[in-house]
């Protein structure tokens, strides 16, 4: 978001975060009472992380701008996700301290 | 000397400087907190079930039942008060957004007013989560308690450290001394205070994923 956004843009950008400022307020309603709901762990595990994940990519998306950002910032985060995901599971290594070979 | 590109986007990156370093040091954060993350789940995934007796019960459990020992010690946490902190937070990422939309519409006043309330929106959080942990203590629960306290106590306390980073920044750029580079150099205190907002949206994004994964599973 740099200098070239105009007065209208940026009231139309204000439109957007009230909207969805409601959207995330609702959805952490929606987290809280999906918790109460009489289901299993994994689907309750599968059910929280699957709205975070929407309520992650609304702040990322909107308030973080990164639905009009540079490539360059894309890139870096694609890589950060890559390991991210390499790190998260890192440890299963360990499991193969028990494969006697 | 000046910092180069900081109001004006470089050619090859088409960003400014201060954008780039901020959302590279946001993908160290990833790192950090995923490390964290990352401990909880395999501790989650060793965690034993607790059998009920007589002296361990807590309120909501029978005598002689097994409850996975995540479940049992979450059973301690508020979780009215980490929903409203949860809305709280969300709220000051609005604030923010708005006080960096107000700079862009030459508006000081009203950017004085939105930072006013992400401050303030901060420093609700923190008296919340005071009041949660010095809960836990009155009851003799401290992170050496059980694994799920240590890295409750753990996460939210490193989430709680970068509150307390931001506000400093904040704080900094809502009193005259920050804020009169306004006069000065609008572009540049607008990119500031974008640059402060996209390290704010990041805790707040953290909250989010910490609210389920500690309170709610």
């Amino acid at each position: 978001m740099s200098s070239e956004h105009s007065t209208e843009s940026i009231q139309d950008h204000i439109r957007v975060y009230l909207i969805v400022f409601g959207a995330l307020a609702v959805l952490t309603i929606v987290t809280v009472v999906a918790s109460y709901l009489d289901i299993s762990t994994s689907e309750g595990i599968f059910l929280a992380l699957i709205i975070a994940s929407i309520k992650a990519s609304l702040v990322a998306g909107y308030f973080m701008h990164l639905i009009s950002e540079k490539n360059t910032i894309i890139w870096v985060l694609m890589l950060t996700v890559v390991f991210f995901f390499v790190m998260l599971f890192l440890p299963l290594i360990s499991y193969t301290d028990q494969v006697h070979i | 000397m000046e910092v180069p590109y900081i109001v004006k986007e470089r050619e090859d990156t088409g960003l400014i400087n201060s954008k780039l370093g901020i959302w590279i040091f946001l993908a160290s954060e990833i790192m950090l907190f995923g490390g964290l993350f990352s401990a909880y789940i395999f501790l989650r995934l060793a965690a034993p079930d607790i059998l009920i007796t007589e002296e361990n019960i807590k309120p909501g459990f029978q005598v002689g039942e097994f409850v996975f020992a995540f479940k049992y010690w979450a059973s301690e946490l508020s979780v009215p008060l980490a929903t409203v902190n949860t809305l709280v937070l969300i709220s000051s990422s609005v604030s923010m957004v708005m006080a960096w939309a107000s700079l862009k519409l030459n508006d000081l006043s009203k950017y004085k007013m939105y930072m006013g309330i992400t401050l303030l929106c901060a420093l609700i959080f923190l008296v919340i989560k005071y009041f949660e942990y010095t809960g836990k203590f009155h009851h003799d629960i401290y992170p050496s308690s059980s694994t799920f306290m240590a890295i409750y106590f753990t996460l939210t306390g490193l989430h709680g450290i970068h509150i307390i980073g931001g506000m400093i920044v904040m704080i900094y750029f809502w009193l005259p001394i920050g804020n009169k580079m306004w006069d000065s150099q609008p572009e540049l205190f607008t990119n500031r205070v974008e640059v402060l907002g996209l390290y704010w949206h990041f805790v707040d994004l953290v909250w989010i994923f910490l609210f389920p994964v500690l309170y709610l599973l």
